[in-house]
């Protein structure tokens, strides 16, 4: 039974693509077949950050207005031969999507793979709604920071309104995956802490990804953090959070509380 | 058999709370509720007014002081009827406020509004034909006996109140059970109780409503109003702020206290 996933936040550049990235990988390693699909029609960054920008043909757009099958626009990751990608248009913009065309896609992946992770461009407009219309399930990526956490909260309203699960009188399942934090700089108080973040979104936490140098240098190589060095911290915290959100049962650390010895040392890149 | 309906009517109240003005006292426009007697005129007109002199002559001035809505809504007549009943009426010092039900072509200026949106309330009794209980029949009586009889009526959201989203009933009480996000509001004819956290908006009383307040279990609030009377997070007092706190109107100004 295939599931499909939301990535979404509201606000831009807080992670959703490089979280949809990772967890798409994640859970690609799990030997499940993913494909993540890029929503961000005109402003694609999905297929840099997963390193497979010289090898786009067709895209989202041209499956949607029928110039090419989803076979031909899909493409499969040199690393993982269970990882998808598929692109979005750069020169289009958002109205190119029409519903019945989304919903088409989402049906005919829905044949083929195991998870469908649909990457949400940032906002609340067509693109938004269209990439969360038809998930089962939203990932709500949040910054430990008050104006992510009222954009996430503006956007949870709209999961559980203008979704098809909602039209239909269901739940949406809604988890939020809390992206940079420094629980050093929480202790401070320059950042919201963990149980602030939940107090205010009151939904459950999928996982905590600490700040880190890794996410940067794994965009800048092309793969995602959890092919680019699977034990760095950020890694780590995708790959838990791709077994949670596949229904298993892992206890959650909070990334910087428990510092060893060498942690210490290097403060901060420790996270 | 003459039937008088009651008639509630209902303004909605306005509020400014946009623009800040150099002067601070802004115009307050504020919808107040009115109990209306409604009058519901049947053909042939002159047996129905026949019938009305009757009424008149029981209970000497059962309509004096009253507001009166016409309810013409299943009354066959044209605009010239319509006017000759008007005249019949004020002759008779029964004075038309409203007229409900009517189509555009009957009315014409100088005849008294349309009317829209009125609610049922229950029906006065009639004083009967025996003298004795035309005296029991005083209007303060009546009155009181529509406080009682309107059950308060209210609403419970089960879930948080997210940004963006607006929670409206100008019927009356809304209860939140969860918390209202920073980008939220609830706007209540009646009072507002959030057992959560308060960091959006909450309007209470917002049809005209002095006596509504305000509670919740946590405040983090960006505004608050009662009776179109407003506060924003600067003006509340820093010991309330994540407090479980009431809010209440006292002449103009809003009154808070920490509940426990």
């Amino acid at each position: 039974m295939a599931k499909v996933v939301v990535v979404t936040s509201g606000k831009g550049g807080v992670g959703k693509t490089t979280s949809s990235a990772a967890l798409g990988a994640a859970l690609a390693q799990r030997n499940e077949k993913t494909v993540v699909v890029d929503f961000d029609v005109g402003l694609r960054n999905l297929d840099l950050v997963m390193g497979a920008e010289r090898r786009v043909v067709y895209d989202l757009v041209n499956v949607i207005q029928g110039d090419a099958k989803l076979t031909q626009a899909v493409i499969r990751d040199k690393r993982l031969d269970t990882l998808f990608l598929l692109p979005a248009s750069q020169t289009r913009d958002k109205d190119s999507l029409t519903p019945e065309g989304v919903e088409r896609v989402i049906n005919e992946l829905k044949q083929q793979f195991d998870w469908i992770i649909c990457d949400s461009p940032a906002g609340i407009e067509r693109g938004a709604t269209l990439a969360m219309r038809h998930a089962d399930v939203a990932v709500v990526v949040t910054n430990p920071e008050v104006s992510s956490v009222r954009d996430s909260d503006r956007i949870i309203g709209l999961l559980d309104a203008k979704t098809e699960k909602a039209e239909r009188g269901e739940r949406m399942e809604k988890h939020l995956l809390l992206t940079r934090y420094d629980a050093l700089r929480a202790e401070r108080g320059d950042m919201l802490k963990v149980d602030d973040v939940l107090e205010i979104l009151s939904i459950p936490l999928l996982g905590i990804v600490p700040e880190s140098m890794d996410v940067l240098k794994a965009s800048n190589i092309g793969a995602p953090v959890t092919l680019a060095d699977s034990r760095s911290a950020p890694a780590l915290a995708y790959l838990d959070a791709a077994r949670r959100l596949a229904g298993e049962t892992v206890p959650m650390t909070i990334p910087g509380e428990k510092r060893g010895f060498l942690g210490k040392i290097f403060g901060r890149r420790a996270a | 058999m003459l039937t008088v309906n009651r008639v509630g009517i209902e303004n909605e109240k306005l509020t400014k709370i946009s623009n800040v003005l150099t002067d601070a006292r802004s115009i307050r426009i504020k919808g107040r509720s009115f109990l209306a007697l409604m009058l519901s005129p049947e053909l042939p007109l002159a047996e129905w007014l026949a019938r009305l002199d009757d009424l008149a002559g029981r209970s000497a001035g059962f309509f004096l002081e009253r507001p009166i809505i016409l309810d013409v809504a299943d009354l066959d007549i044209d605009r010239h009827q319509l006017k000759a009943l008007l005249d019949e009426l004020a002759g008779r010092n029964v004075r038309v406020m409203g007229i409900e039900g009517g189509r555009p072509s009957l009315f014409e200026p100088g005849m008294p509004p349309a009317m829209r949106g009125g609610r049922p309330a229950p029906d006065i009794e009639v004083p009967a034909a025996e003298p004795a209980t035309v005296e029991t029949a005083k209007p303060a009586d009546v009155r009181q006996d529509v406080q009682i009889a309107r059950a308060p009526a209210s609403m419970i959201v089960r879930e948080p109140v997210r940004s963006g989203q607006s929670v409206i009933f100008p019927e009356g009480d809304v209860t939140v059970i969860g918390s209202v996000a920073s980008g939220a509001e609830v706007i209540a004819g009646g009072s507002v109780h959030i057992y959560g956290t308060l960091r959006g908006r909450a309007l209470a009383g917002s049809v005209g409503n002095t006596g509504a307040r305000i509670f919740c279990r946590r405040l983090e609030a960006e505004l608050l109003a009662i009776d179109g009377v407003y506060k924003t997070a600067e003006d509340l007092a820093p010991a309330l702020r994540g407090q479980a706190v009431q809010l209440w109107l006292e002449g103009d100004s809003i009154m808070a206290e920490r509940l426990n």
